[in-house]
C-alpha cells in the first residue's frame, strides 16, 4: 500500500532522507532479522546516550534491564514471544558473550503514568537495573488524561528513575489503526517526545515503527485475527528493534563524551 | 451563509430584482476592505429571495457592502471541510495535501474563523434590523440544530464502537480495547454525552461551536456598542485562560479538547472582521511589510513542521527554541497557531482578490457548494470518516482502496451539497409563493 506514501514523503523531503533511507537493521550476525522487520535507520537511533549501559557493556558487567509496561508489553498466553523476551534473546546474541544480560518485566496494567510513576521509588529499592525501559501512554490516552498532567507524570517518573541511578528509555504507544477513531494518541506521543528531549533520554518510537510496518505492508495491523501469530511476529520485530536501539544508544556514548 | 435577515422583513422575495433592491437599500461606499472581506447578502446566482428595508439606526458597527456574494468565504470553508474530512481518515497519500503538514495551524482555525465571520454577518444584521431578542432567538435555534447534529454523530459513533468491541479480538491490541470499557456504563456515558462532557475522538469541533454560538448574542450585543472593546475583552479572556488555566472539564476526566475560552479569540476576531474590522485593517493588510512578515513566518513554521517529518533536520533546530516552542498547544489555541492563521489569511486576502475570476470557475464549484452548507457537510464529513475507517478495517486497506475512499467521500460531500442547494432553490420558490420563506437564514448562519 503505502509504498506510495513513503515515496511521496521522500519526494517531499528531497534528498534529505536519501542517505539514511537504507534500512539500518540486522547486523550480520547469525540471526538475520526477517525482512518484515525492516525499518529506516532513523527509527532505530537516538541522539541521547545511555552512559550506564555503555559502561556496563564496556566493562563486561552484567546488564540488568527492567521493562516497566502495561498489557501491551506482553502477549496473552505467550509471554516468551513478547518483546522483552525477544529483546533479551537478541541482546545475548549481539553483545559480547562475556557479559550477562537479564531482562525482567514489571507489568502495571490499567495504570496511568501518574499511578505507575508513584511506584518507582519502591521499585528501584527492590531492583537495581542498569536500564529501565518505561513503556507508557496507552492507558492515559484511553482515559483521555489531561496531556499536561500526563507530561508532568512522565517527567516525575523519569526523574525518579534517573535519581535511582539507572539509564532510562521511554517507549510510546502502539500504533493501533482500528482504534484510531476512538483513542487520540497524538497529544501523548507529543508529550513523551517533549519529556525525552528535555531530559536527553532516548525515545523508542513504537508508534512510528508500527505505523511504518503497517504503511509498508509488512504487517496488516488492521487485521482482526484472533490467533497470536501476528502479535508474535510484531513483538519479535519490536524486540529486535529495541535491542538494536539500545546497542546503538550505548555505542553512541563515547563519541558524545568526546564532544 | 445565506444572508437573509436584512431583507426578509419585507414581503415576498422576488429573486434578482429584489436582490438589486435589497442591495441598493444601504450600500455603504465600497472600499478596499470590502474587496478584502465583505461577504454579501443575496445569492451568487440571484437565487436568494430578498427585499429591502432601509437601515434606521447608526450603530457602531458597519456591515460590509452588499453586492455579490463573497465566494472566497464559501471556498475556504469548503476547503476546510474537505481537509477536516481527510485529516479524520487514517493517514494516506491525500493527507500530505492538508495544510497541517505545512505549518502550525490547520483546517480547524479556518473553520472557526469563517464561522465567526459569517455568524456575525448574518446575526449581526438580524440584530440591527430586528433587535436583540429576535436575533438571540434565531441564534438559539441555530444552536439547537448544531446540538442535534452532534447527538446524531454520537449515535453513529456508538454504533461503530459497539461493533468493533464485539468483533475485533486481535491479541496484539487487548490493551487498546480498554476504550470499550465505557460501554459498560451506558447510563453515565450517554448522559454525559448529552451534556457535551463525553466527546469521542474527532467530535470536538461541534461542542466548541455550540458554546461559541451560545456566546454569540452577547458578543454581537457588545460589538454593537464597541467592536474594538469587544475584541479587546476577547484577547483579555484569552490571556486570562493561559495565565490561570481556565478550562471546561470533560468526562471521564481531562478537559475539552478545544478550549472554548481560548478558541473564542478566533471566533470573535472573525466577527470583528465581519463587522467592519477588516475594512479598518485594510491599510495594514495591503502593506508590503505585513506581506513579508507573513511570508517569513510561514516559511519558518514550514521549516519547523518539516523537522517533525524529517527527523534528521531537527539537529539544525536550536534546543533553546525547541524548548521555548514545544509543545504547540492546540487545545488552548497556541499563539503560534493563531499567528500562523493570521499570516495565511493576510496572504490569502492579498493574493486572492475578491473578484478573482477563478471563483466562478466550475472547478471550484464543488468546494464553494460544500462551504455554503457547512453544518450539513461537516456532519457528513465526520460520518464519512467513520464509515471510511470502517471500510478500511473490514476490507483490507490498500493504497488504492484508501485513495478511492477519500475520493468517494469528497464526491459524496459535493453531491449532497448540490442536492441541498437544489432543494433550497426549489423550496424557496414554493415558499415564495406561499409567503412562507422564513428559515433559511438559520441554515445560512455560518454553520
Amino acid at each position: 500500500m503505502k509504498a506510495k506514501v513513503l515515496l511521496s514523503l521522500i519526494l517531499l523531503c528531497g534528498s534529505l532522507t536519501a542517505p539514511t533511507a537504507r534500512a539500518g537493521d540486522a547486523a550480520p550476525t547469525a540471526s538475520a532479522a526477517p525482512a518484515s522487520c525492516d525499518l529506516p535507520a532513523y527509527l532505530l537511533t537516538s541522539e541521547s546516550p545511555l552512559p550506564k549501559v555503555a559502561a556496563a557493556v564496556k566493562a563486561g558487567k552484567p546488564l540488568e534491564i527492567l521493562v516497566i509496561g502495561s498489557r501491551s508489553t506482553t502477549i496473552p498466553s505467550s509471554e516468551n514471544s513478547s518483546y522483552p523476551a525477544r529483546m533479551e534473546a537478541i541482546l545475548k546474541e549481539k553483545l559480547p558473550p562475556s557479559g550477562v544480560v537479564h531482562v525482567s518485566v514489571e507489568i502495571q496494567s490499567k495504570k496511568t503514568a501518574e499511578e505507575t510513576a508513584a511506584t518507582f521509588v519502591k521499585l528501584m529499592e527492590a531492583k537495581t537495573p542498569t536500564l529501565v525501559i518505561w513503556q507508557t501512554g496507552t492507558v492515559d490516552a484511553i482515559r483521555a488524561i489531561d496531556p499536561d498532567d500526563f507530561r508532568s507524570a512522565v517527567t516525575e517518573g523519569v526523574v525518579a528513575l534517573q535519581s535511582a541511578g539507572t539509564d532510562v528509555v521511554l517507549m510510546n504507544l502502539q500504533y493501533s489503526p482500528r482504534t484510531e477513531t476512538m483513542i487520540s494518541a497524538q497529544p501523548f506521543l507529543d508529550n513523551m517526545r517533549v519529556v525525552a528531549q528535555e531530559h536527553d533520554i532516548p525515545l523508542f518510537d513504537r508508534f512510528a515503527i508500527m505505523r511504518q510496518w503497517n504503511d509498508q505492508g509488512q504487517f496488516d495491523l488492521f487485521s482482526p485475527s484472533r490467533g497470536p501469530e501476528l502479535a508474535k511476529q510484531v513483538h519479535d520485530c519490536l524486540g529486535r528493534a529495541l535491542a538494536q536501539f539500545v546497542i546503538d544508544a550505548a555505542h553512541r556514548e563515547p563519541a558524545q563524551q568526546q564532544n | 451563509m445565506w444572508v437573509r435577515p436584512l431583507c426578509e422583513t419585507a414581503a415576498g422575495p422576488l429573486h434578482s430584482v429584489n436582490v438589486a433592491i435589497c442591495g441598493k437599500g444601504f450600500l455603504p461606499p465600497m472600499t478596499i476592505a470590502d474587496q478584502v472581506t465583505g461577504p454579501t447578502i443575496a445569492g451568487a446566482a440571484g437565487t436568494k429571495p430578498a427585499a429591502a428595508k432601509p437601515r434606521t439606526a447608526v450603530p457602531a458597527i458597519t456591515l460590509p457592502a452588499i453586492g455579490e456574494r463573497e465566494l472566497r468565504l464559501d471556498l475556504f470553508r469548503g476547503l476546510a471541510l474537505w481537509l477536516i474530512f481527510v485529516d479524520h481518515l487514517p493517514p494516506s497519500l491525500l493527507t500530505w495535501f492538508t495544510i497541517r503538514n505545512y505549518g502550525f495551524s490547520d483546517a480547524t482555525e479556518i473553520f472557526i474563523f469563517i464561522s465567526g465571520y459569517t455568524a456575525a454577518f448574518v446575526y449581526g444584521r438580524a440584530m440591527l434590523e430586528s433587535g436583540v431578542v429576535i436575533a438571540t432567538a434565531r441564534i438559539l435555534r441555530r444552536v439547537w440544530q448544531i446540538y442535534v447534529a452532534h447527538v446524531f454523530l454520537f449515535t453513529i459513533f456508538l454504533a461503530e464502537i459497539s461493533y468493533v468491541a464485539t468483533r475485533f479480538e486481535n491479541p496484539l491490541y487487548t490493551e487498546e480495547m480498554g476504550i470499550m470499557d465505557f460501554l459498560k456504563q451506558p447510563d453515565i456515558t450517554i448522559v454525559q454525552a448529552l451534556l457535551l462532557r463525553f466527546r469521542p475522538v474527532n467530535m470536538d469541533v461541534l461542542p466548541l461551536y455550540i458554546v461559541l454560538m451560545l456566546a454569540l448574542p452577547f458578543i454581537l450585543w457588545s460589538m454593537k456598542w464597541r467592536p474594538d472593546v469587544t475584541l479587546g475583552l476577547s484577547v483579555v479572556l484569552y490571556a486570562v485562560t493561559w495565565e490561570f488555566d481556565l478550562y471546561l472539564s470533560a468526562y471521564p476526566n481531562g478537559f475539552w479538547a478545544f478550549n472554548p475560552f481560548a478558541w473564542q479569540l478566533l471566533f470573535v476576531f472573525g466577527a470583528w472582521c465581519a463587522l467592519g474590522g477588516a475594512r479598518r485593517m485594510s491599510r495594514i493588510l495591503s502593506s508590503r511589510v505585513t506581506m513579508w512578515m507573513a511570508i517569513a513566518y510561514l516559511v519558518a513554521s514550514f521549516y519547523v513542521t518539516l523537522t517533525w517529518y524529517v527527523p534528521q533536520l531537527s539537529q539544525f533546530m536550536p534546543k533553546l527554541i525547541e524548548q521555548w516552542m514545544y509543545p504547540i498547544n492546540k487545545t488552548d489555541l497556541d499563539v503560534l497557531r493563531f499567528t500562523h492563521f493570521l499570516a495565511l489569511a493576510a496572504l490569502t486576502v492579498r493574493f486572492l482578490p475578491r473578484d478573482w475570476p477563478g471563483l466562478k470557475s466550475p472547478w471550484l464549484r464543488p468546494l464553494i457548494l460544500c462551504g455554503q452548507h457547512s453544518l450539513e457537510i461537516f456532519c457528513l464529513g465526520v460520518f464519512l470518516a467513520f464509515a471510511g475507517h470502517f471500510i478500511l478495517a473490514e476490507v483490507s486497506g490498500g493504497a488504492v482502496m484508501h485513495a478511492l475512499i477519500s475520493l468517494c467521500g469528497v464526491l459524496i460531500m459535493w453531491g449532497v451539497a448540490w442536492v441541498i442547494s437544489w432543494y433550497k432553490r426549489v423550496a424557496d420558490k414554493s415558499g415564495a409563493k406561499s409567503k412562507n420563506a422564513v428559515g433559511n437564514a438559520d441554515l445560512a448562519g455560518g454553520g
